[in-house]
């Protein structure tokens, strides 16, 4: 009797909640670490790139608008959808990254934990990061942490999953939308993230995914006049200098790449980078 | 015709004595720039040489840089509590000096008595204050740090040598709100204050000395933009401070691109003053006309867009155009001028270019019968109506005494108006209703929301833009991690 066949997955890009083939039609080969096929994944372009931020800006207004508790509870709803496709992710990172069962198990772990601890940080934020100021004059004012608005984030490329997990949820939980583009070598993880966000009550264009080459997609990401902020984390030294010179252009707020150990308490770094601060004054009196 | 005339009743300009040159403040010595090169600084309200000072070249940005950094390991190392007490005491000094800088201030700067001397020098004074008090609680500073053993953690740290540059428009408070928070956190700073109004920085070199601060900890370096892009661009800061235009802004944003330097950038705006057919109509005016005329529109969160409800329109334009006409332009140094000088000729004519577009793409200019002295650099208050959002002096920061009048019918049509720019450094609401108060705040992308008040700055209170208004936010608690090492 023969073995049964599996059946491949096509691998598709995530825009706007839907799961679009590459505008371009084109695909690239991801292989195991040893070089073995594994699937084609979507080779964005251009024109994916965009789509995707008017995909985020759209959903822009929404999520940022939704209450902290509410966005808390969709993301704790995406780790409940992690847990259920751990075995999954354990596979997609272990043949990616070229890990052992065990050891990819241990980073799946890891990005399902840092997945709840960043939904729990929903509404605690505007609390560490806020203050009420006491101004020398008969005035109430507030000072509270806003998201900065739509978000590129190059997605580390050696940690396909707990990395990823790493920038995605801090940038989302407190209220921007993304543009995620995806590890170049290993993007699998990142695809089927998009079908555990797809079927978790995260509004579409909160977050898009796209695979491909990072320097290809992130160019007119870094230089796009609507994207108000990007994380470099997965652009090597050359290019992290390009694009931070790109984002120039309209004022984008940059985190550098910096070397990171993903397992460690990310802290919160990654979560006050995209926010901004505003200051509310009125007069106070009878 | 008013039933009274006012009398002059000119500032004595007899309490500050200016000297007819300064050199280079570095390490804690004044000397001439490496090549001798000079420029004069002279009073806008009156075109007269005030004083000459030295154009710093790269050699002497190197040479200032050098001394901040020498200076930088016994500065950071003091214990907070001795900063902080030569904080306390630049702050006393200031207070002290208050009349002679705010004369200064007016002079160099062409901005009325009544307002360096009311609200320039007692929020500098304030921000060296506010500043002294954190420099020994840093620890209590930073957000979200760990709890570990029930401790608060260590200390965090300075980021080393602060290259900062400030504008024009608020020369001494500027410099304030860049070398408080820098000197509190340990750092040791150049600045390099606007070509056109370095004196009161000079003067601030002097308090430094009076104060016994050590050699090197501040340095001044006077110059213009090119000495500013030398400092920038030293390999030897690790932290540049920047408040100016939004395109220097940028061309700073792409020189640190690659490094490990720090950027904080407060550009430019232009605000949306929002006024409903509920608000207080009598402040609401008070508050336009401080929004947009407060130092000659010189202010990056002037309220520069004026979106009034359509109901209320003619109500208040009238009352604006009679408050408008009892303002008093004139010599900076009488105490009853409200309208100073333009800071300079080239200032002066970019208004000029950007008002005659207004006219040219079809709004109407308005401004009060007004004379304007004979030297000197002057624009008369002007009020543009029947703009639109494509109209340019809609779109770009004018940073003069100018502003437009938009309509709206609904509050959410003032809300898509207002955020309808690249910028998002301020925005006023005038209504009497809370709830539409702070729907608003939450809606409008902008740093600042001053709601049926505007123009208000405090030390405590944190400052800073959205989009391109630039990064980073200067004042309050937020204002020393710009400085820390976190």
């Amino acid at each position: 009797m023969s073995e049964r066949l599996s059946v491949l997955k096509t691998y598709k890009l995530f825009v706007g909640g839907k799961f679009p083939r590459s505008e371009s039609g084109r695909v690239y080969e991801v292989t195991t670490a040893k070089g073995q096929w594994l699937a084609n994944a979507p080779l964005a372009s251009r024109k994916d790139a965009r789509d995707a931020v008017v995909a985020a800006r759209k959903a822009f207004g929404g999520w940022s608008g939704a209450t902290a508790y509410n966005r808390g509870q969709i993301l704790y709803r995406v780790a409940e959808m992690l847990e259920g496709r751990r075995d999954q992710f354990v596979a997609e990172v272990a043949e990616g990254e070229g890990l052992s069962k065990a050891k990819a198990s241990a980073q799946v772990d890891a990005a399902i934990d840092r997945w709840v601890w960043y939904a729990g940080w929903s509404d605690k934020t505007a609390q560490i990061a806020g203050s009420a100021n006491p101004v020398a004059g008969p005035y109430f004012n507030l000072s509270s942490p806003e998201p900065t608005g739509v978000v590129t984030l190059l997605a580390p490329q050696d940690s396909s999953f707990l990395g990823l997990v790493s920038v995605i949820a801090p940038a989302i939980v407190t209220g921007n939308t993304a543009v995620v583009v995806a590890s170049e070598k290993s993007p699998l993880p990142a695809l089927s993230l998009a079908e555990v966000l797809a079927t978790s009550d995260l509004p579409g264009g909160v977050v898009n995914i796209l695979s491909g080459r990072t320097a290809e997609i992130a160019a007119p990401l870094a230089a796009h006049q609507d994207v108000n902020a990007i994380d470099l984390a997965g652009a090597d030294p050359e290019l992290a200098v390009e694009l931070e010179k790109a984002s120039a252009d309209n004022l984008k707020r940059v985190l550098r790449p910096q070397p990171v150990d993903w397992a460690a308490d990310p802290g919160t770094g990654r979560l006050l980078a995209f926010l901004e601060t505003k200051t509310v004054w009125h007069p106070m009196g009878v | 015709m008013p039933v009274f005339e006012y009398a002059p009743a000119p500032e004595s300009r007899a309490v500050v004595d200016i000297a007819p040159s300064y050199g280079l403040f570095i390490d804690g010595e004044f000397g001439e720039a490496g090549d001798g090169k000079v420029f004069k600084t002279l009073s806008p309200s009156s075109e007269e040489v005030l004083s000459e000072v030295a154009q710093a070249g790269a050699e002497d940005v190197d040479r200032a840089v050098k001394a901040a950094r020498k200076a930088f390991t016994a500065w950071s190392a003091l214990p907070g509590s001795e900063r902080a007490k030569y904080l306390f005491r630049i702050a006393r000094i200031i207070q002290e000096r208050s009349r002679e800088l705010a004369v200064l201030e007016s002079l160099d700067n062409g901005k009325p008595i009544r307002e360096s001397r009311d609200t320039d020098l007692p929020l500098v004074a304030a921000h060296f204050f506010y500043y002294a008090g954190w420099a020994d609680k840093l620890a209590y500073a930073v957000r979200g740090r760990s709890p570990l053993n029930g401790t608060s953690g260590t200390d965090p740290k300075p980021l080393g040598v602060a290259g900062q540059i400030i504008p024009w428009n608020f020369p001494l408070l500027m410099l304030a709100w860049k070398i408080a928070p820098a000197l509190a956190t340990g750092n040791t700073v150049v600045l390099k204050p606007a070509e056109t109004t370095p004196l009161s920085a000079l003067f601030f070199a002097d308090i430094c000395r009076q104060a016994g601060l050590p050699k090197g900890v501040v340095n001044i370096i006077t110059g213009d933009g090119s000495t500013g892009a030398e400092l920038v661009a030293h390999p030897g800061i690790d932290k540049v401070a920047f408040t100016g235009s939004t395109e220097v802004g940028k061309a700073i944003a792409r020189t640190v691109a690659g490094t490990k330097k720090k950027v904080t950038l407060e550009l430019g705006g232009k605000a949306a003053n929002i006024v409903f057919d509920d608000a207080p109509l009598d402040q609401a005016v008070e508050g336009i006309i401080g929004g947009i005329f407060f130092n000659q529109g010189h202010v990056c969160c002037a309220g520069s867009r004026l979106l009034v409800q359509e109901s209320v329109q003619e109500e208040l334009l009238d009352a604006l155009k009679r408050r408008m006409g009892t303002l008093r332009l004139g010599d900076p140094l009488d105490k009853n001028t409200d309208i100073g000088a333009i800071n300079s000729a080239e200032q002066l004519a970019r208004i000029r270019a950007l008002a005659d577009a207004g006219e040219a793409e079809g709004a109407e200019r308005w401004a009060p019968a007004c004379e304007l002295p004979t030297s000197g650099y002057w624009f008369a208050p002007t009020l543009f109506t029947g703009v639109t959002q494509a109209h340019r002096i809609a779109r770009e920061e004018i940073f003069g005494p100018v502003l437009s009048v938009l309509t709206f019918r609904t509050p959410e049509e003032a809300v898509a108006k207002a955020n309808n720019t690249p910028y998002g450094l301020s925005a006023g609401i005038w209504t009497e209703k809370g709830s539409r108060i702070l729907w608003m705040a939450n809606k409008l992308r902008a740093g600042i929301v001053w709601s049926n008040t505007f123009n208000k700055f405090d030390p405590a209170s944190p400052f800073g833009g959205y989009k391109e208004s630039g990064y980073g936010r200067e004042g309050g608690r937020h204002g020393l991690e710009a400085y820390l090492d976190v």
